[in-house]
């Protein structure tokens, strides 16, 4: 193998290209969860949700004693995995084409999209069955499909009910979290062709449609596309985790399966599942292990697919892993633990955060796979500011991101990044007046003068611009009568003053005794 | 002459890592390894969970398995029942249906028609309650134990590993390999939790003691 030459400095590597795939809302995130907040339904079920799957999570992650132990292990696995990244993507190329599988790269979702969809048209079929996957969503690959005349059929149940009713997820782990029954069925009446019309909505008659209308699919659909849990460059080995069989069916019934997987999905070992195989189940679904685990390699004559194929993105990943701090965040498992105990998620709900990934996690990732300071107002730049810092995340990853940390670094370069706000020149006049006596003075005179704009309950609570931004969501109490260092100075704070060091003289004395001042 | 993409993303990497270089890092492995657990416990532990994921458990010893299987399927009104090429036929003279023997040509939509299948499994987890597949001759290829609705499954106790580092070390990476916990579940409808989806709705284990 050649060894790269590096004809100068080493180039910061692109984010994913801005306006494709869905890494980015419409809106900032204060606007859109203005709305969301709005939706009782959504903060019902979410609450729900989070709560329930967060006492499921503790109780078997708390069945282990060696569950840090595990999580050091995991961390750990991960890091080395960035760092030795283009030796193992290598390793899993080698290997997956030793077993007779293909490899593609795409340095972006238009480039992965364009992949699949040339692979999809050599096999003459115009429909794929999908499974979960969050990196074709991520590159927007059913939209590009359905441009190019390919129907993808999501087989995921909740991810049907979101695709039949032209949704978005709203969680990661269960997408239609904030639809309820009588809405689902509503939804299979509208879209599953030759449906009962007399269809209730119990869930388990509910799961009964979905599986009657895509057990013809799977059996009928020549092609299927999937996502990757893990990738093991040692043995070319790739990972399936799922619940329902969906994905059993997709990898194992067609003739051709094509898997779209991030370039950090690479895991070096086969025994490395041994960790990941604890760590993912019980954070995710706070199962002891997920009902299906499907590990295949290349293509098995006589079982399961005959034609596969494997696609390597990047999408501004490697722009993430040129950043020392924002890095780790390329260590995400996509086990959604971080949503479910996230005080902003489970009231904001996953559409707020405008991206593919929602929750702490998506508010480190998004920014760095998509750049958040793109456009004026890019919505990806508020992201970083939908947390409040209370590291409940951190605590729950299986394999310890430092989210909190991150958030502070991505706000860090936010500031650095958007030049002269008014922010930045608040800062700038603030620390010019404190560094000058008799300028401080003069200003804290002036300030006296905010009591004129707050309202009766000594609170502004709405600022003229550029102060706004401040003021929209928090209360500011008036500035008082007068500052400290006046009354200090007066009469009345220099009485106080000697009485306080008089009390002060009294009470050493009463407890200290005649002691000698001890050396 | 075109730069391919494999060369854009590994040069990218090699960029990313000068940017920002990385510290070395030791991985700890001190979490739990090779760990043994009388036969017993071994089998009190999955029966638990096993239960836990609503499989359906019977425990014998392996001059009854002709019976139990018989019984399983009679209880299941099972009258075709699909069995990899390579499975122990004497564990079928007690049962009185139809076998069909699965063959990589039996067309898949074929498996639809079947009222169950029955299986040996590589290894098992007693923690988790999880059976692995390795498409071994006596297990088969993977569509069939996915597409009919009932999967009986024989476990021996000496496959049931304590914890899953013991299990995943017994496995052959190249076989295609599918771990199963239970039925097939989901929760995607108001987070009500639901067996059987797409794959078998009804998972029953037969555990031998003695083999």
């Amino acid at each position: 193998m050649s060894t790269p030459t590096y004809l100068g400095m080493p180039a910061l590597p692109p984010r994913s290209p801005y306006g494709t795939g869905n890494l980015r809302g419409d809106r900032t995130f204060p606007r859109a969860a203005h709305d969301e907040l709005r939706n009782g339904q959504l903060r019902r079920n979410l609450g729900k949700a989070t709560h329930t799957i967060r006492a499921k999570r503790l109780a078997v992650t708390g069945e282990l004693p060696d569950w840090e132990a595990l999580r050091d292990a995991g961390s750990a696995i991960k890091t080395d995995t960035m760092n030795r990244l283009p030796e193992l993507l290598e390793q899993l190329e080698a290997k997956v084409t030793e077993a007779g599988g293909t490899v593609h790269w795409a340095r972006d979702g238009a480039e992965a999209n364009d992949i699949v969809t040339r692979l999809v048209q050599q096999t003459g079929s115009d429909e794929v069955i999908k499974v979960k996957s969050m990196a074709t969503q991520e590159i927007g690959l059913n939209e590009h499909l359905a441009d190019q005349g390919i129907k993808a059929h999501e087989t995921d149940l909740a991810e049907l009910i979101v695709q039949l009713a032209d949704d978005k997820p709203s969680h990661i782990l269960v997408p239609a979290i904030h639809r309820n029954r009588d809405e689902i069925r509503e939804i299979f009446r509208a879209g599953i062709p030759g449906v009962d019309p007399e269809l209730d909505s119990v869930p388990a008659h509910l799961a009964a449609a979905a599986r009657a209308y895509l057990r013809e699919k799977f059996l009928t659909t020549p092609v299927a596309v999937s996502g990757a849990n893990f990738g093991i460059a040692e043995t070319g080995t790739l990972s399936v985790v799922e619940s329902e069989g969906n994905g059993r069916m997709c990898l194992t019934l067609p003739d051709t399966l094509i898997t779209v997987m991030g370039i950090e999905k690479v895991l070096p070992r086969y025994a490395d599942l041994e960790v990941f195989l604890q760590l993912l189940p019980r954070s995710s679904t706070g199962e002891r292990m997920n009902p299906y685990t499907s590990l295949w390699t290349g293509v098995t004559p006589g079982d399961g697919p005959q034609n596969f194929h494997l696609v390597l993105l990047d999408n501004g990943r490697t722009a993430a892993l040129a950043d020392r701090i924002g890095r780790q965040a390329l260590n995400c498992i996509r086990c959604s633990a971080c949503l479910n105990v996230c005080p902003v998620y489970e009231r904001a709900g996953g559409h707020a955060y405008g991206s593919t990934y929602p929750g702490p996690i998506g508010a480190v990732v998004t920014p760095q796979l998509a750049g958040m300071d793109v456009s004026a107002d890019d919505p990806n730049s508020s992201l970083p500011y939908a947390s409040t810092l209370c590291g409940a995340c951190y605590d729950a990853c299986p394999v310890k991101i430092d989210i909190p940390s991150l958030l502070v670094e991505l706000r860090h370069q936010h500031t650095e990044a958007t030049g002269r706000t008014a922010e930045k020149l608040a800062m700038k006049a603030a620390a010019a007046v404190m560094g000058r006596p008799g300028v401080y003075r003069a200003a804290q005179k002036a300030a006296g003068l905010g009591r004129v704009v707050a309202g009766r309950d000594g609170k502004i609570s709405h600022l003229p611009p550029p102060f706004n931004g401040w003021s929209d969501s928090r209360d500011t109490p008036a500035p008082p009568k007068r500052s400290f260092r006046a009354w200090l100075a007066s009469a009345e704070g220099a009485s106080a003053l000697r009485a306080a060091a008089e009390e002060g003289a009294r009470t050493r004395t009463e407890a200290d005794g005649p002691d000698e001042e001890e050396q | 002459m075109t730069v391919t993409a494999r060369e854009t993303i590994l040069a990218r990497i090699r960029d990313a890592q000068a940017l920002a270089p990385a510290s070395a890092v030791d991985i700890p492995r001190d979490y739990r390894t090779g760990r043994t657990l009388p036969d017993a416990d071994r089998l009190a532990l999955l029966t638990d969970r096993l239960v836990d994921y609503k499989a359906e458990v019977h425990t014998c010893t392996a001059d009854r398995t002709p019976e139990v299987i018989a019984d399983v399927l009679r209880e299941r009104a099972v009258c075709h029942l699909g069995i990899p090429p390579g499975l122990d036929r004497t564990w079928l003279s007690a049962y009185e249906g139809e076998v069909h023997v699965d063959s990589a040509d039996t067309p898949v939509p074929e498996l639809d028609a079947l009222d169950g299948v029955l299986t040996s499994s590589a290894v098992t987890c007693a923690e988790t309650g999880t059976i692995f597949l390795d498409a071994s001759p006596d297990q088969g290829r993977r569509a069939l134990t996915l597409v009919p609705d009932l999967h009986v499954c024989v476990v021996d106790l000496s496959t049931v590993t304590p914890g899953v580092p013991e299990a995943v070390t017994r496995l052959t990476p190249t076989h295609p390999t599918t771990l199963i916990s239970g039925p097939s579940a989901t929760s995607d409808i108001e987070l009500e939790r639901l067996e059987g989806v797409h794959g078998p709705r009804t998972l029953a284990v037969v555990i031998r003691t003695d083999m």
